[in-house]
């Protein structure tokens, strides 16, 4: 951040003082890069919106879990061995043939992490922060969605530690297909409810 | 405070973004960046993510907005980093313009101040003795709150009525965890708030749901 806060003219980017800031962090020895290279991997390869599909397409094969999921969530998911810091305390809610949902986080960008990875742009981008609690509907339409006249639409905000996790509706035309099958075509967007899951 | 993070209904910001593949980080700064900004946080304050969010909130609007997502992750660590006088104010400029070749002095490293903190659990979620003061079903009305420190009360949805839908678990309260004035844990609401009810009667049908603490909300 350049001295006086707000300043625009002598603005150095962000790659330049994230380089800079990095160097005195390790000079003052409170981060080792070689720490911090594994932390990015982690990040980029390992925690990502595959583990949140493999819950959902359980919750779609046995109907058992599905109803452990929507009672339970936080159980239902660290029994597939995923939890921790931003997923303590999850709640799921299931899309239906008349109820639509949709999650935000107005006031930051909290996100699920150990399901679905960390956030993409345009769940941090204003647009979607500031709009989807005001006109749901049109923001989904923006976004590619049409949500019919007449299906009920609920927003989460969730503005706590409560992270909520969206359980699609299983497309046409995927019966028999088993669950690793159809993790495949489950996809981030429609686990926060801004796009459906449709059978390739 | 009624900072630039608080965007609910705010207007004026274009159209939504069509959601495309993208890698976890568009460029590898942002990497680093964000794993700067975790693995520091337990070093200035005992992981007081709280406060890590309310630096967010304290930003000037041009530096929450400018850089994006995790450049405004950069700017709350280096106010986090220099609140707790790990770093010099103006450091990490100098030191970037003198990697650019300029010939610009830096400031010593002060001695650090860190905030006298330990958290007494891991994570947010604790127990809280008292009972829930609202059942679900409850008419509650949001109080008139605008406190000059963090909340986590959103703006849009202040002094207005809506029904509490699920009670969660107890969380620590970040409007005093924040600022390192104790954890404070307190109940936590979902409440349903009609759509007409925030933004008028002419608003799309919908109903939006928050999390809010119980000191939030009183009876209708």
């Amino acid at each position: 951040m350049n001295a006086p806060a707000g300043d625009i003219s002598g603005r150095l980017s962000p790659a330049l003082r994230t380089e800079a800031l990095e160097q005195l962090l390790v000079e003052r020895e409170l981060i080792d890069p070689a720490v911090m290279d594994k932390f990015i991997t982690t990040y980029e390869r390992d925690v990502g919106p595959l583990n949140g599909a493999k819950v959902v397409a359980r919750a779609w094969t046995d109907p058992e879990y599905r109803e452990w999921l929507l009672r339970d969530g936080t159980a239902a998911i660290k029994d597939m061995g995923y939890g921790g810091p931003q997923g303590e305390h999850m709640v799921v809610v299931e899309q239906t043939d008349d109820v639509h949902h949709v999650v935000v986080c107005t006031l930051c960008s909290c996100y699920p992490w150990p399901i679905l990875g960390l956030p993409p742009s345009w769940y941090k981008d204003p647009a979607y922060r500031a709009g989807i609690v005001r006109t749901p509907r049109r923001v989904l339409r923006e976004m590619g969605l049409d949500v019919p006249e007449g299906k009920d639409i609920q927003v989460w905000d969730s503005s706590a530690e409560v992270r909520y996790l969206v359980l699609p509706q299983r497309p046409a035309g995927t019966d028999g297909w088993d669950a690793e099958a159809l993790a495949g075509i489950v996809t981030r967007d429609a686990m926060v409810g801004v796009a459906e899951v449709s059978a390739p | 405070m009624d900072s630039i993070a608080d965007m609910g209904g705010t207007q004026g910001w274009g159209p939504a973004q069509v959601p495309t593949d993208e890698p976890p980080f568009a460029e590898p700064w942002e990497g680093r960046s964000f794993a700067i900004t975790v693995l520091t946080m337990g070093r200035i304050s005992g992981r007081n993510l709280d406060a890590f969010r309310h630096a967010l909130g304290r930003l000037h609007p041009v530096d929450y907005l400018v850089d994006g997502y995790y450049g405004r992750w950069l700017n709350a660590a280096e106010l986090m980093l220099t609140d707790s006088r790990i770093l010099a104010p103006g450091a990490v400029d100098a030191r970037a313009r003198r990697n650019l070749g300029e010939d610009v002095p830096e400031p010593a490293f002060p001695e650090p101040d860190r905030p006298d903190y330990k958290p007494t659990a891991a994570g947010s979620l604790r127990e809280v003795e008292q009972a829930p003061a609202f059942a679900v079903g409850d008419v509650v009305r949001t109080k008139d709150l605008h406190p000059e420190g963090p909340t986590k009360l959103p703006a849009y949805v202040r002094r207005r009525s809506g029904t509490v839908t699920a009670i969660r678990p107890a969380h620590v309260l970040p409007d005093t965890h924040a600022v390192f004035e104790g954890e404070n844990a307190q109940h936590v609401y979902t409440v349903g708030f009609a759509s007409t009810e925030l933004w008028g009667a002419d608003a799309e049908p919908f109903t939006l749901h928050v999390d809010l603490f119980e000191s939030y909300l009183e009876p209708q």
